[in-house]
């Protein structure tokens, strides 16, 4: 009260800047605070010695940029780059949009195609509709050109909903279309990308029966033909995500065993030159998205169709999955948020002792650290996506991003089921869906351990 | 040959950017408004406008160009750029002072004599700029005035064809058919250009901004006016003097037989 007198009865000119270092802290704390409560009027700010700070430290004065402060700041300008929550205004659109089309198109129907195993083929129709399938493909090539956050946005919104849907869209974005851009010839690039923006679905065939985690193993085989002119491939590809509906197949194949991983090499291939897909894997989760079996039998590929160069797949592979596991990122930090949004919202309906079970505070406090480790999960992969858009270093940035939001999902989906209780259990409720397709989250596109060992490999090398 | 009048059709479209609908409504704390702090997008009408706008285009070919306009704060040009994305042409922002200001958020009146200012200056810019159609939300979700359409057919002197469910113009001839859902049936009305239309829900469905339409938008313009520019005023003339929450329900009481049942209703004085 003392501080606000003071104020009051003084020109704010008249104050002495000084002042509030000099004198204890509970006076200077309530000088800013009656500072901040008594709007001065704007000719006498104007000519003020010092902004609000000079009377003690507000918060929220220190850490504003200068654009957005009226009053004159003596203080020297801060240029801190903007936080991680700033998107560019087509992102705010794609992010609205995919979300309108995720609740409304693909939400009615997201049960029947997990009861049933399979994707509405409409569904598949509607994303190329809505230029979701080239993300960053350039225009030229039919694609939307947008950046690599647009497209963890979309895999975010979309995972919100059905996290089958999510993989379909991510695995061709971020695998399919990508290995392409960027590593692929001119003759490739021209034939394939307009296909893959506009209607025809690719595959990322890296998976082998006897390579998992150990994917440079891998067996299937690549023999150029006298002519020089194609490779006869042969052996057999395992848990292929999107190769029931897919015509275009991205193969790793081993042109010369004897070289090792050196002479692995990525094929651009057509499903009409004989690539047989066979046994659909019934899973836990992700039920829509087709997992396949394929095989390849003696199918002749022209030399042309070799994605990168001759030996260097192993390459391609690594940097690709880099980056792709920021899209599984994203996947499982949709899905938290997706089992998070229904169960709490429903814990706040439900009421037991006459009261929502929401607001007992062993519940409420279940709902604060659960959100907490969404946030977690959520600016690690912001912050991945970004880094990979500056061109910085985002390996590690990746993988963190990979475990941490696969373990939140799991978590927050587990939890979700806990919060609906008995309902929560039952098939009528999405939570347990969430909870199924959480778990490929720790396996695929590197399982955690994997994640863990990239993690703890650079750390070893910062320290020995 | 020389195009008719009638093969020049622009369309204007006002949209206004209103609290998301799927937004839980909270009294502000001044008790005078509502929280706005909140989510907002292109009001649900509006959107219909726009979507009808563009498949008047796709299906006639008799659209030159479409225009939509906003009358509101700086961040008004984000429902601008949403109407650019789903297929607009051109967009107009009338850029209001920021809330708290009494004119952020303008009285139909005062909006319908802004949409009219815009008419005028198309008109003024040459025949084959003018704006010959409106179409409109009937109503915004936020205030419900549903007022400004019928208002501005009555400044402007034109027809109207208001909560269209249809809509039909005929190239050739310049007749505009609109189709209203009204208590029983469906009531039919025959109009020229240029007219006033205003949308009811079941006249289109607005389609998902696709993202390289997105990408599109950016390089589409949106003119910046003050409403100084188009001489107009936008104070209000009226002023709210509360906004209260309706009644919390109050819960029943059981009863044991219909005798109980009867006796309290007749206490009630509802039997």
């Amino acid at each position: 009260m003392l501080a606000r007198t003071l104020r009051s009865n003084l020109p704010a000119s008249s104050l002495p800047s000084r002042l509030a270092p000099t004198i204890t802290p509970i006076f200077s704390r309530s000088l800013s605070t009656s500072s901040s409560s008594l709007p001065l009027p704007s000719h006498q700010s104007a000519s003020k010695p010092a902004n609000t700070s000079a009377y003690g430290r507000n918060l929220h004065v220190s850490a504003v940029r200068k654009s957005e402060v009226e009053e004159p700041n003596t203080r020297p300008e801060i240029n801190t780059p903007p936080s991680i929550y700033n998107f560019t205004e087509e992102e705010e659109m794609l992010r609205e949009t995919v979300r309108k089309f995720a609740q409304e198109v693909i939400g009615p129907k997201v049960t029947e195609m997990d009861e049933s195993e399979v994707m509405d083929p409409e569904i598949i129709k509607g994303l190329f509709d809505q230029g979701l399938m080239g993300i960053e493909t350039s225009a030229e090539h039919g694609g939307s050109e947008m950046s690599f956050m647009a497209a963890i946005l979309a895999v975010e919104e979309l995972s919100k909903v059905d996290p089958s849907v999510s993989v379909c869209c991510d695995v061709h974005n971020t695998l399919v279309n990508s290995t392409l851009r960027l590593f692929g010839n001119d003759y490739v690039k021209d034939k394939y990308l307009p296909g893959l923006a506009t209607n025809v679905l690719g595959s990322f065939c890296l998976s082998e029966p006897n390579s998992g985690s150990d994917a440079f193993a891998l067996q299937t085989t690549a023999k150029l033909e006298p002519d020089g002119e194609h490779y006869i491939l042969n052996g057999s590809k395992m848990w292929i995500t999107n190769s029931g509906e897919a015509d275009y197949f991205l193969v790793f194949a081993n042109i010369d065993p004897s070289k090792g991983y050196k002479g692995i090499t990525c094929f651009m291939v057509e499903k009409d030159w004989g690539v047989q897909i066979a046994k659909k894997e019934k899973k836990l989760g992700i039920r829509a998205s087709s997992t396949c079996l394929l095989s390849f039998d003696d199918v002749k590929v022209p030399a042309k169709n070799v994605v990168g160069e001759v030996g260097k797949g192993y390459k391609i592979a690594i940097e690709i999955l880099n980056e792709g596991r920021i899209g599984i990122a994203a996947q499982m930090l949709g899905l938290a948020q997706g089992a998070f949004d229904y169960a709490v919202t429903y814990a706040f309906q439900r009421k037991q002792f006459g009261k929502p079970v929401g607001d007992n505070q062993g519940m409420g406090f279940q709902f604060a650290e659960v959100a907490t480790e969404i946030e977690t999960a959520r600016l690690l992969t912001y912050n991945a996506a970004r880094l990979k858009e500056e061109g910085k270093e985002f390996k590690i940035a990746a993988a963190m991003a990979k475990y941490h939001a696969s373990k939140v999902a799991q978590k927050a989906s587990g939890l979700a089921i806990e919060w609906c209780g008995g309902v929560g259990f039952t098939r009528d409720l999405p939570v347990q869906k969430f909870w199924r397709d959480s778990m490929i989250g720790a396996i695929y596109e590197g399982t955690s351990n994997i994640q863990l060992e990239t993690i703890w490999k650079d750390l070893k090398k910062k320290y020995t | 040959m020389i195009p008719s009048r009638v093969n020049l059709i622009n369309v204007l479209v006002p949209v206004k950017r209103a609290i998301d609908y799927a937004v839980k409504i909270r009294i502000a704390k001044d008790g005078k408004g509502v929280d706005t702090t909140v989510k907002h997008s292109m009001n649900p009408f509006d959107e219909i406008a726009v979507e009808e706008a563009i498949r008047l285009k796709e299906r006639t070919k008799a659209v030159t160009s479409i225009i939509a306009l906003s009358i509101g704060p700086a961040k008004s040009v984000e429902t601008l750029r949403t109407a650019l994305a789903m297929g607009a042409d051109s967009a107009v922002h009338i850029v209001t002072p920021e809330a708290p200001s009494p004119s952020s958020n303008p009285e139909p009146v005062n909006v319908a004599a802004a949409i009219k200012a815009v008419i005028d200056r198309s008109k003024a810019a040459g025949a084959d700029k003018a704006i010959d159609l409106v179409i409109m939300g009937k109503q915004a979700i936020d205030d419900d005035s549903g007022s400004t359409g019928g208002m501005l057919a009555g400044m402007l002197g034109w027809g109207q064809g208001t909560f269209a469910s249809k809509l039909d113009v005929d190239k050739a001839s310049g007749k505009v058919e609109v189709t209203r859902e009204i208590d029983g049936g469906l009531s039919r009305i025959e109009s020229k250009l240029p007219i006033v239309v205003t949308t009811d829900l079941r006249l289109s469905e607005p389609r998902y901004a696709s993202l390289p339409n997105i990408m599109k938008a950016k390089k589409k313009k949106i003119e910046s006016l003050k409403p100084e520019d188009l001489g107009i005023d936008l104070s209000p003339r009226m002023s709210v003097l509360s906004v209260s929450e309706p009644p919390k329900r109050v819960g029943g009481g059981k009863v044991e037989n219909v005798d109980e049942l009867v006796q309290k209703l007749k206490e009630g004085g509802i039997v």
